[in-house]
């Protein structure tokens, strides 16, 4: 057993995915299908949503009633935000972010695409590529997501007929050539019957590729973090003022970026001053080196005034410091984005504020066009801008570091969370 | 220069460091933050972290422990015993204050449960000193209400959640700012699942009370369900009492939580039965089986 737990278990990898779709795409029933054929829906749960598919007057287990949460949703049958599920295989573990599809909603999808690997895009095998499509796509991109996974359902609906799911991958294809994204795949399945879903379909031989799980197993996902650039946002500072400890001084925090090494030279922002690392202490052991996304805490040779908000970078490569910085910016709140308006602003663990100095352009997530007649950003809305901070922001453009280039904006009165930025 | 090669960590400590990362925000975004501890599995792991967070300096707040009196009398020893290994400060409040100022009133019946008065009690604690930030040790995968909890969930100057007005949560930035009076709740440990929690805890080889661990018990089965048989809980007529092997998967109130018949007596073997169970923990949880939303109405007035 416990061999098993050494190889087995522990060996696990994370994977967080996102899933985009409308109700009638199927994704409940898809998300249902994965956690019911993987065993993570435990009998207590099953017994729930059976009794309220029968209570609902369905006829089959509506496995959609597994990841409707609030009581709201359970009245209306809508998914109104992001939900969380979970499941594990022997491989991986899997954190899904489940958001509801509908234009209303970009915000949530645009949520739960900031933290994913993989993005799950849903396409109804009846309808082909729609307009929520093309905006699923769109922002799939903009959020930087690595890897996306095209599901054309319902295929049973449509005889398992490789002709329609060609001319849908053609057409997707088509569309979204103009977009940055690299890797991309596509699978016919059938979440109602579980076609290629975790098993294998037996109606649709002229498919040859993987099933879904197979490629939410084994998809290389070891490279999503940015390696290269070291990036250490300083988080909180260590002092034990004991006697064991005297003149400890550590530095605490999560790796944005890069690998960084005991004995390096390193160069701590704002001072620009340079230093070497003198340890990366763990509770348990000190390391040789760690990377992103580790937390760590790390000393440095000499006495340097540091403090929350700082960076440590490798010496001789710099993020930009700039306090004029482009953005997309997804706009979250009822309260449309005001030009000249000020907000405060958090950037990895640094606070400041900006005030809006231009609205460039917004886009039209619908046709990927750039509008620049209208420029009222509302909720939902994507648009790029220009703003200028309080301080200098150390950063990096979000294709190249999620972290480093990504940032909110905060209403001033209500302290609410009201913008998602993207560097540019 | 750095090679750039790959690296990984698994995801345990990928989590472990999400977590960490959450509680140091904590740390530095909030004056005055306590860590709800009950002495159940999930907030000793959280602990844990914290612990492994400020490494060497000591955990800079505080842990809460909302006393119900119904408590099992291994979790009480089993938390002085961690405090005093660890150093760090537990302030203890009890429910049955909270009763005899007339704050909170007892349930009668066979199936009394004070799990809905510890929400008055915290509330109160929190209010006594000031804390402006509870770290609980709640995980998503546990109840549907919870799914969509955040990591920092904000409450209204009455203590309440309003599930429908949530800040959106991207990336690892963490939005804490509040007014005077409003404070966060704060679930370090959101992404873990019951599985993840054990099998770090044999990673880690952590110390938790031996009510995990499989044990002679006198029981009360009840419904299909089995309490531990003590005087917080009345017999009713059709109760029947019987020494059993048991173990308990989630501990809170004597009164509501149903132990499982387990030979299990390791870690190893927790977590091999743990991937064989059928049923979620909280299947053996009185206190949710009340209604389809009995988690999410507890937390909109301000549960853990």
């Amino acid at each position: 057993m416990s061999q098993d737990i050494q190889t087995g278990y522990l060996n696990m990898e994370l994977l967080r995915f996102t899933t985009a779709g409308s109700v009638d795409d199927g994704k409940s029933t898809l998300i249902g299908r994965l956690l019911y054929d993987s065993k993570a829906i435990f009998t207590d749960q099953m017994e729930a949503i059976e009794e309220a598919s029968k209570r609902r007057g369905e006829e089959h287990v509506n496995l959609a009633l597994l990841t409707d949460g609030l009581r709201a949703e359970r009245e209306q049958g809508i998914t109104i935000d992001v939900a969380y599920r979970y499941f594990a295989t022997p491989k991986r573990k899997f954190i899904i972010a489940d958001t509801p599809g509908h234009i209303q909603y970009t915000r949530n999808m645009v949520t739960g695409a900031s933290t994913a690997n993989v993005a799950l895009i849903l396409i109804d095998a009846r309808q082909g590529v729609l307009e929520q499509t093309i905006r699923h796509a769109f922002i799939a991109s903009l959020l930087n997501i690595p890897h996306i996974i095209v599901c054309v359902n319902k295929m049973d609906m449509m005889e398992y007929s490789e002709e329609v799911f060609e001319s849908i991958r053609v057409a997707y294809e088509t569309i979204t050539a103009k977009l940055d994204i690299h890797d991309i795949r596509f699978i016919p399945i059938s979440a109602l019957h579980g076609d290629n879903v975790v098993k294998r379909s037996t109606k649709m031989d002229w498919y040859e590729g993987p099933t879904l799980m197979y490629l939410l197993e084994n998809i290389h996902i070891a490279n999503d973090n940015n390696l290269v650039d070291g990036r250490f946002p300083v988080q909180y500072i260590v002092r034990p003022y004991s006697d064991q400890y005297h003149d400890y001084r550590g530095y605490a925090g999560r790796i944005a970026g890069g690998i960084f090494q005991k004995g390096e030279e390193v160069t701590v922002l704002p001072s620009g001053l340079s230093s070497k690392i003198k340890s990366i202490d763990t509770y348990t052991d000190e390391l040789h080196e760690a990377f992103a996304p580790q937390s760590v805490t790390i000393t440095l040779e000499d006495d340097i005034d540091i403090s929350r908000g700082d960076m440590i970078v490798h010496k001789n490569n710099e993020p930009n410091v700039n306090q004029d910085i482009e953005l997309m910016i997804c706009w979250l709140n009822e309260k449309p984005l005001a030009l000249n308006g000020k907000y405060h602003l958090k950037h990895t663990t640094s606070d400041a504020r900006c005030i809006i100095k231009e609205i460039v352009y917004k886009v039209n997530i619908s046709t990927m066009e750039n509008a620049t007649d209208d420029k009222s950003v509302k909720m939902n809305d994507i648009a790029r801008i220009k703003i200028r901070t309080t301080k200098p922001l150390f950063y990096d453009s979000y294709k190249k570091n999620r972290i480093t280039g990504s940032l909110v904006l905060i209403d001033e009165g209500t302290n609410e969370t009201v913008g998602a930025g993207m560097i540019v | 220069m750095t090679q750039t090669t790959h690296r990984n960590i698994n995801h345990l400590r990928e989590l472990e460091s999400e977590s960490m990362y959450v509680i140091r925000e904590v740390a530095a975004q909030f004056e005055k933050p306590a860590l709800l501890f009950s002495g159940g599995k999930d907030s000793i792991v959280m602990f844990h972290i914290a612990v492994k967070a400020f490494w060497p300096a000591k955990v800079p707040f505080p842990l809460l422990h909302i006393d119900t009196g119904h408590n099992f009398p291994e979790t009480l020893t089993f938390r002085d015993e961690l405090m005093e290994k660890t150093g760090a400060t537990c302030i203890v409040r009890l429910v049955q204050d909270s009763i005899d100022k007339g704050k909170a009133v007892e349930e009668t019946g066979f199936s009394a449960s004070r799990n809905k008065l510890q929400t008055v009690t915290l509330l109160d604690a929190l209010e006594e000193f000031k804390f402006d930030a509870a770290m609980g040790g709640g995980r998503r995968d546990e109840e549907k209400a919870r799914a969509k909890e955040r990591f920092f969930s904000h409450r209204d100057e009455f203590g309440q959640w309003d599930p429908k007005n949530q800040r959106p949560e991207l990336w690892n930035i963490f939005n804490g700012r509040k007014r005077m009076g409003e404070h966060f709740r704060v679930f370090p440990i959101s992404n873990w699942t019951e599985m993840d929690i054990w099998q770090y805890i044999y990673l880690e080889k952590i110390a938790i009370p031996n009510l995990y661990f499989t044990h002679q018990r006198d029981m009360i089965i009840r419904d299909g369900v089995f309490l531990a048989k003590c005087d917080h809980i009345p017999l009713k007529e059709s109760d029947r009492v019987a020494n059993m092997q048991i173990r308990f998967r989630t501990i809170g109130d004597m009164t509501c939580t149903g132990g499982v018949e387990s030979p299990a007596s390791s870690l190893e073997e927790i977590i091999e039965e743990v991937a064989a169970t059928h049923t979620t923990e909280r299947g053996t949880r009185f206190d949710d089986k009340r209604s389809e939303s009995a988690m999410e109405d507890r937390k909109k007035e301000g549960y853990f």
